[in-house]
């Protein structure tokens, strides 16, 4: 009885920690603008874009466990859908959003189709040539495309009411289509189609016994990821003004898959981590040594591999661990103190565990928790090829 | 318990933003310097006091295009050497460099840095026609100049939409130009094929090439087009042989340009005179070619070389040498990048001595109203010119003919301006 109680309570506890962060987290989101020059603005703003890009990426490498090398192709497709629809058509600017995201889901729905045959390795390499041979494309495609002096467009101006800086305004849009593509990134994999992932990914021969559609669910999990990076491509639109195929280089696809894995792979708010590094180390490597900036950023990534490998999402989970460790040699002569900071587990393990009373069924399809060092973001098991 | 806990977290948590917001809120409303009387009342003096001046740059010093960068290390050893003298008319210069990768968003960034947190006067040169044409729409709207750019398009000239914006180095319309001035005093019935690069540069030169010998005897008999990431020209090379051309325009960049003076080199039997464009025309190009297959190649310049020892007296480039042994002792002096960057450096210099008010406003104008205005490290002949619907400062070129182990100066420098009048779009 009592044990339930405790339960119940931690349970109610952890809501409520949940909903002040959230609350929290929505204050100093829209505070920031209200606080920061506007480049600080603009900067932050370039992190909610790519975050959205590298949540679609997770939902294929982090749960799916495939990689793909060419996730900047389906952003530059984005951002090229709305930039011709703006330059060509003149629509308003909203009405770019859903035609990129859809446009970009069928893409990856019919590129998906190698990554039923392909996995690890060889799908990285296939998705690879897709960002290679698009800027040369789009370079050839001059009466659309711009060829290679691009596309400058407007970019949203604020509405007169709203009485916001053109930057501010343009970080609210972005801050809204962000906190929905992370929404529904969340809730996806919250649901059958999220379980099925992760079961490819675990194990594939058995998630196909336990009944699930291999091929679907590998091309939907393509699919899905090409359209968030879609969405991202056209903000950055939106934020950049100006496309061109220069600015698609397959360095950008490198970028993002380092960017994902820097930031957590399998974690919600790593992507957000990712972008944040994506976005300013490369100016602080900067600042550390104008004569090599590269090296510098190289170096950090390596660093912070090093320390979290799990990625910068996993490192919270790490801490307490390592610590107790630490502690537990010290402490070795008293075995009862040991066995209890052990148990202490680290706050992401602990979500699902309190859940289960409530929603039996869904621990059993979840055999993985973000914590377990081992997993998180298993790479795809290309030695079983 | 809980509850009270998260409450009085919560609480403290706002407490804490709103103290920030309402301390040292960095979003500074602060109303845009702006000069106090006389004829430059209410023009802009960001960055530009007295005694100092601001200027932000961003080269590629990363990426695929960061043998460009060393063109910041010229230009930043000619502010250092400006400075120890005395200063741009007791102006110390503040030059701050800013690395894009060759990438646009980034350049994008890093102009908002400079303009927004660095205050800069002037975004002295972005290298490349991406970067360049990603911040040009921003840098109007913000009324920050962006003098000189790092690139040779023609639509930093052509464009009147820009007037922040404006080039230095000769536009390729304009080296086009001086091909075909060339090709009609010396082969007025010359046949030519052209290999050109796919993009806007190649289609600049190719376009400007073909109007300028337009009702000429010169006639354009083949063309050919590679993309930058193709792997080799040869194939292009072959189809263009067939033609039987007496001239071949060779409109590539660095590594085609090689592949293109190995492949004519090879060919015996067709033998054109080989015009090389001037972003293929260093020696780095050429050697790996074999000097001995690359005499008699023509192509032109506006600088003078500093690996040329013909200069090795000249008191410009002496004092160039100097300074950069001093000031940037990390490099190497006789790279034409850094010769470059002395040079534009050199020109702002003058621009800003020639302000009719020290604001922004009045560099604008400045570099719009130059007249033959001389800078050392520029060819003898080559001076700045800018004016009215003439936005572009140097169009006057020198050929030059590859000879023995070096290239040397023919005929004289060109004036594209006065043979075929301004360049409009």
């Amino acid at each position: 009885m009592s044990t339930i109680a405790v339960t119940l309570g931690t349970d109610r506890a952890r809501r409520l920690r949940a909903a002040l962060t959230v609350l929290l987290a929505a204050a100093v989101a829209v505070g920031a603008p209200f606080y920061f020059a506007p480049f600080q603005v603009f900067q932050l703003t370039m992190v909610l874009l790519y975050a959205v890009a590298l949540a679609g990426l997770n939902l294929l490498v982090g749960f799916g466990g495939q990689i793909s090398l060419g996730h900047g192709a389906f952003f530059a497709a984005g951002a090229y859908t709305s930039a011709v629809m703006l330059d060509r058509y003149d629509t308003g600017h909203l009405a770019t959003l859903p035609v990129a995201a859809a446009g970009c889901f069928l893409l990856g729905l019919a590129l998906g189709v190698p990554a039923l045959r392909l996995r690890g390795l060889y799908l990285a390499l296939v998705t690879l040539s897709l960002a290679v041979f698009l800027p040369p494309l789009l370079k050839r495609l001059e009466p659309v495309t711009g060829g290679s002096m691009g596309l400058i467009v407007d970019k949203p101006q604020p509405p007169a009411w709203s009485g916001l800086a053109e930057d501010q305004w343009t970080y609210f849009v972005v801050l809204a289509v962000t906190a929905v593509a992370l929404l529904l990134a969340r809730n996806l994999l919250r649901s059958r189609v999220g379980r099925a992932l992760r079961a490819v990914r675990d194990d594939e021969s058995a998630a196909e016994v336990m009944g699930v559609r291999l091929s679907l669910h590998k091309t939907l999990a393509f699919a899905w990821s090409a359209m968030f990076a879609g969405v991202a491509g056209c903000l950055y639109t939106w934020v950049i003004g100006f496309v061109s195929p220069d600015s698609f280089s397959f360095v950008l696809s490198v970028t993002l898959l380092a960017g994902l894995v820097v930031g957590g792979l399998a974690s919600l708010y790593g992507p957000l981590l990712g972008a944040a590094f994506v976005t300013y180390v490369p100016s602080v490597s900067q600042d550390l040594s104008e004569a090599a900036p590269g090296v510098v950023f190289g170096l950090l990534i390596i660093a912070v591999m090093f320390v979290a490998p799990t990625g910068l999402a996993g490192l919270p989970g790490r801490v307490p661990v390592a610590v107790a460790r630490r502690l537990s040699d010290v402490a070795a002569r008293r075995p009862s103190g040991v066995s209890a900071v052990l148990h202490r587990t680290p706050p992401a393990a602990s979500a699902p565990g309190p859940e289960s009373p409530s929603r039996p069924g869904t621990r059993a399809s979840e055999p993985l928790t973000p914590a377990d060092p081992e997993t998180v973001g298993a790479p795809p098991r290309t030695e079983k090829e | 318990m809980h509850k009270t806990t998260a409450l009085r977290a919560a609480a403290a948590a706002t407490a804490a933003l709103l103290t920030a917001t309402a301390c040292s809120t960095q979003r500074g409303q602060d109303a845009p310097d702006t000069a106090a009387g006389g004829a430059c009342k209410g023009q802009h003096t960001t960055g530009i006091t007295d005694d100092t001046i601001e200027l932000g740059g961003i080269y590629p010093l990363s990426g695929p295009a960061s043998a460009y960068g060393t063109i910041s290390k010229g230009v930043a050893a000619y502010f250092e050497y400006v400075n120890d003298k005395g200063g741009i008319d007791g102006r110390k210069v503040r030059f701050i460099v800013r690395d894009d990768g060759y990438q646009p968003p980034k350049a994008v960034e890093e102009a908002r840095r400079l303009v927004e947190q660095e205050k800069v006067f002037a975004v002295f040169q972005t290298l490349g026609t991406p970067s360049t044409a990603a911040v040009w729409d921003y840098l109007d709207k913000q009324k920050v100049p962006q003098p000189f750019v790092a690139t040779g398009a023609s639509v930093w000239g052509t464009d009147d939409k820009h007037p922040w914006t404006i080039g230095w180095q000769p536009n390729y319309v304009a080296e086009a130009r001086v091909y075909a001035k060339y090709l009609t005093d010396a082969k007025p019935k010359a046949r030519v094929a052209v290999l050109y690069q796919n993009d806007d540069f190649g289609k600049d030169l190719l376009g400007g090439f073909e109007k300028a010998v337009a009702g000429s005897g010169v006639k354009v008999v083949a063309k050919e087009s590679y993309e930058v990431t193709d792997p080799s020209v040869s194939a292009q090379m072959a189809s263009l042989s067939r033609s039987k051309a007496d001239v071949l325009l060779d409109v590539t960049t660095p590594k085609f340009g090689s592949q293109a003076l190995a492949a004519d080199a090879r060919n015996t039997k067709w033998n054109p005179l080989h015009i090389v464009n001037n972003v293929a025309s260093s020696a780095a190009v050429l050697k790996p070619v074999g000097f001995e297959h690359v005499q008699g190649v023509v192509s032109a310049t506006y600088f003078k070389d500093p690996a040329d020892p013909h200069w090795a007296d000249d008191p410009a480039m002496k004092t160039y040498l100097k300074a950069m042994h001093e000031h940037a002792p990390d490099t190497d002096p006789a790279n034409q990048f850094n010769a470059y960057g002395w040079a534009v450096a050199a020109s702002l210099h003058r621009a800003l001595d020639s302000m009719k008010c020290p604001t922004r406003e009045g560099l604008r104008d400045a570099v719009r109203n130059l007249k033959d205005v001389k800078v050392g490290l520029l060819l003898p002949g080559v001076t700045l010119s800018t004016g009215h619907g003439d936005a572009f400062p140097i169009e006057t070129m020198q050929l030059m003919r590859f000879k023995g182990e070096r290239w040397q100066l023919f005929g004289k420098p060109v004036d594209t301006r006065k043979e075929f009048g301004p360049l409009t779009n």
